[in-house]
């Protein structure tokens, strides 16, 4: 009888389920846009005008659609990356500063080849530098929690302004151009060390397969193999530790390697394939930003990169917005934080409303 | 090499200290209640705008004073009321409000980006600021800066020998045991997280209407935020430490000056980054002096265990686990 009933309700919780998630996006993309036309009202601008351009900038044409996939490769390596981690519940803040070590160590390796000979060589080594970098870095934060008993937020955070500092002292000390230094970063690469790239979008297909492939792999890796499932036991129920015989401490730092090696990717492919130079805003803050398309996309291998693109059609579009309507670019960022604690909002809620109706049911 | 002289420095990191020490208080008021208020970084900025928009538009400091503190209380509560009541990652409400709130700032003040505007005048205390050296290192300052020397003595002296201070201690210890008491852990812990916003939100208007005043992208106040924070734990949640942390990263700013001077190679930006590894240490240290086998082997060395009371801070227990209701 309730083995019967079990199953009835299975079927109708899942046709739920998908009704629910639609519903659930519905309210939350309502209320993103009202609070945004909202607030476009009040720094006097025309809400729908805003949302034309944005739209304009980002899908009107191949080559700004080659713009948004440039920055959709960085920041869907980092969500991958971050999937290991918030897996085992650690908070990866530090995904910044690991792009930023990725780019560096790549630039290191990329420095020794600037007469242009054997260039694909060097680039394949400095792709190889831009892991390890961004691997090493993530690794000291995760010993810090690990050993040193150093919550990961703040080993992280301080790690990010550590890499900020060394960036910017290379490209003004040791690395600089000859004769000046500058924000404009380090001398530009000879052609032999730039991704190749399909010239009419500015889009290199090779950093392109590298993001696409970060996503299988991730999903893999986290439905089937054993690690995914450690990472997953782990950080869901910290007995699963002491029940399995796991090593915590081991598989925290494997999700922190994980995490800071395609962070590390994505730095070496902002190096070799977009600026072709080190510059001080190589992470161009899309570690930060992953951390909100892994949030908002709950943490889904799948719907991350969706999210991902939405993000960076937000980003490019709203480059419009200064020279359109004389708006400053960063309500891009408004949106996107919007999306987050109103998604949050609806999580809570209909947790709170499914608890109220169990409690009713007892 | 220019003149080096004490009291302008010394005056210098006392002026120069008073955004980050108030944010720095309002946090550990936060953190003490036992909620983490990441989004310090953003609601400084968020503040700092209103502040100079509110000021510049009403042409009453006071106004915009207020009016930062509000927004720095109102953003407060958004974490306080996604953390408390709806039960969510702290943690994460506090990032996304982090980059939101900033991005806010920036868009909202566009307006307003690079104008002369309104800001506080030095106001010395008169006969105070007679007294040789002390006089011109504490009493030749602006309003704002008096207001964060005030602070230091009357938050400590709230949150240690009042029983509200106990309370509020205590909420953040053990909240259940609150709850046991007849205490409402939640009201208690809303109240303080919006006491710390209240105090970020002047901090922000410190910056935009005293320390840099004026508003644009950058301000120049970026990142003073993620310094309270580590300054809270390298004050090891207790408000004067937090204050002498205070002190000590104006005085690394300032001797910045210096040290450009001095070593002309390095660029001014690796010092402004200083303060983070020494987090990282702090944080390693507190962990390393709360060790049983560490604090054993102190026993009979009286001047390490003394080091060691130094740089231990105990956490508060509950610090980002608020009391849940029901089971």
């Amino acid at each position: 009888m309730q083995e019967s009933n079990g199953i009835n309700t299975s079927v109708s919780v899942q046709d739920n389920a998908i009704v629910r998630f639609f519903r659930d996006l519905v309210i939350t993309v309502l209320v993103v846009v009202s609070f945004t036309t909202l607030i476009i009202f009040l720094a006097g601008a025309p809400p729908l005008d805003a949302y034309y351009h944005i739209f304009k900038g980002s899908l009107g044409s191949w080559v700004k659609l080659g713009h948004v996939i440039r920055v959709w490769i960085p920041l869907t390596l980092c969500t991958c990356g971050l999937l290991y981690t918030f897996r085992i519940g650690l908070w990866n803040i530090g995904v910044e500063g690991q792009v930023i070590m990725g780019a560096v160590f790549a630039t290191y390796v990329l420095r020794f080849g600037m007469d242009g000979r054997m260039g694909n060589f060097f680039l394949i080594a400095a792709f190889i530098a831009g892991v390890t970098g961004g691997a090493l870095w993530a690794l000291i934060a995760g010993y810090l929690k690990t050993k040193g008993g150093v919550n990961e937020i703040f080993a992280g955070l301080g790690l990010n302004f550590v890499a900020q500092g060394i960036i910017l002292w290379l490209i003004f000390g040791p690395w600089k151009r000859a004769g000046i230094a500058s924000m404009s970063g380090t001398e530009l690469l000879p052609r032999e060390l730039w991704l190749s790239y399909v010239s009419t979008i500015r889009l290199s297909p090779l950093g392109l397969s590298l993001a696409i492939f970060a996503i299988v792999v991730t999903a893999i890796m986290l439905r089937y193999t054993k690690i995914g499932l450690c990472l997953k036991a782990l950080g869901s129920n910290p007995n699963a530790a002491h029940i399995f015989d796991l090593n915590t401490r081991l598989y925290m730092l494997l999700a922190m390697v994980f995490a800071g090696g395609f962070a590390g990717l994505a730095g070496s492919i902002q190096v070799t394939g977009v600026y072709h130079r080190l510059i001080p805003a190589i992470s161009s803050n899309y570690g930060y930003l992953a951390l909100l398309v892994a949030m908002l996309s709950n943490y889904n291998v799948w719907i991350g990169p969706v999210v991902a693109f939405f993000f960076a059609c937000l980003n490019v579009g709203s480059i419009q917005l200064p020279m359109m309507l004389q708006m400053d670019s960063s309500l891009s960022g408004v949106i996107q934080g919007a999306l987050v604690l109103a998604a949050l909002a609806v999580h809570a809620w209909r947790v709170r409303a499914r608890r109220i109706a169990e409690e009713t049911w007892y | 090499m220019t003149g080096f002289d004490l009291t302008i420095l010394l005056g210098g990191v006392v002026a120069g200290a008073a955004p980050i020490l108030l944010a720095t208080l309002g946090e550990t008021i936060t953190e003490k209640a036992g909620i983490i208020n990441l989004s310090l970084d953003g609601t400084i900025m968020l503040s700092a705008m209103t502040a100079f928009v509110v000021a510049y538009n009403t042409e009453s400091l006071i106004a915009g004073f207020v009016s930062a503190a509000v927004v720095g209380a109102l953003v407060a509560a958004i974490v306080g009321i996604f953390s408390i009541y709806l039960e969510q990652s702290q943690v994460a409400v506090g990032f996304v409000l982090t980059l939101m709130a900033r991005d806010f700032a920036y868009f909202l003040g566009n307006p307003y980006t690079r104008i002369p505007g309104p800001s506080v005048g030095p106001r010395p205390i008169p006969l105070l600021k007679d007294i040789p050296f002390l006089g011109d290192v504490f009493f030749n300052h602006s309003f704002p800066v008096y207001l964060s020397l005030l602070m230091i003595g009357l938050i400590w002296w709230y949150m240690y020998p009042t029983p509200q201070g106990l309370r509020l201690r205590s909420v953040g210890e053990n909240p259940g045991a609150c709850f046991a008491r007849g205490i409402n852990p939640r009201s208690l812990q809303m109240i303080y997280v919006l006491c710390g916003g209240f105090f970020v939100g002047l901090a922000g208007a410190t910056f935009s209407l005293c320390t840099k005043p004026g508003w644009g992208r950058p301000q120049g106040a970026e990142g003073t935020g993620w310094i309270a924070l580590a300054l809270v734990i390298f004050g090891g949640w207790h408000p004067i430490r937090a204050a002498i942390g205070a002190y000590l990263f104006a005085f690394l700013q300032v001797m910045g000056i210096y040290f450009q001077e001095w070593f002309p190679s390095v660029p001014a930006q690796v010092f402004q980054v200083a303060p983070f590894p020494l987090m990282i240490f702090t944080l390693v240290f507190i962990n390393f002096a709360q060790k049983e086998s560490v604090i054993k082997r102190t026993e009979d060395r009286a001047w390490l265990k003394v080091v060691l009371r130094l740089f231990s801070g105990a956490m508060p227990t509950a610090l980002g686990k608020p009391h849940k209701t029901g089971q």
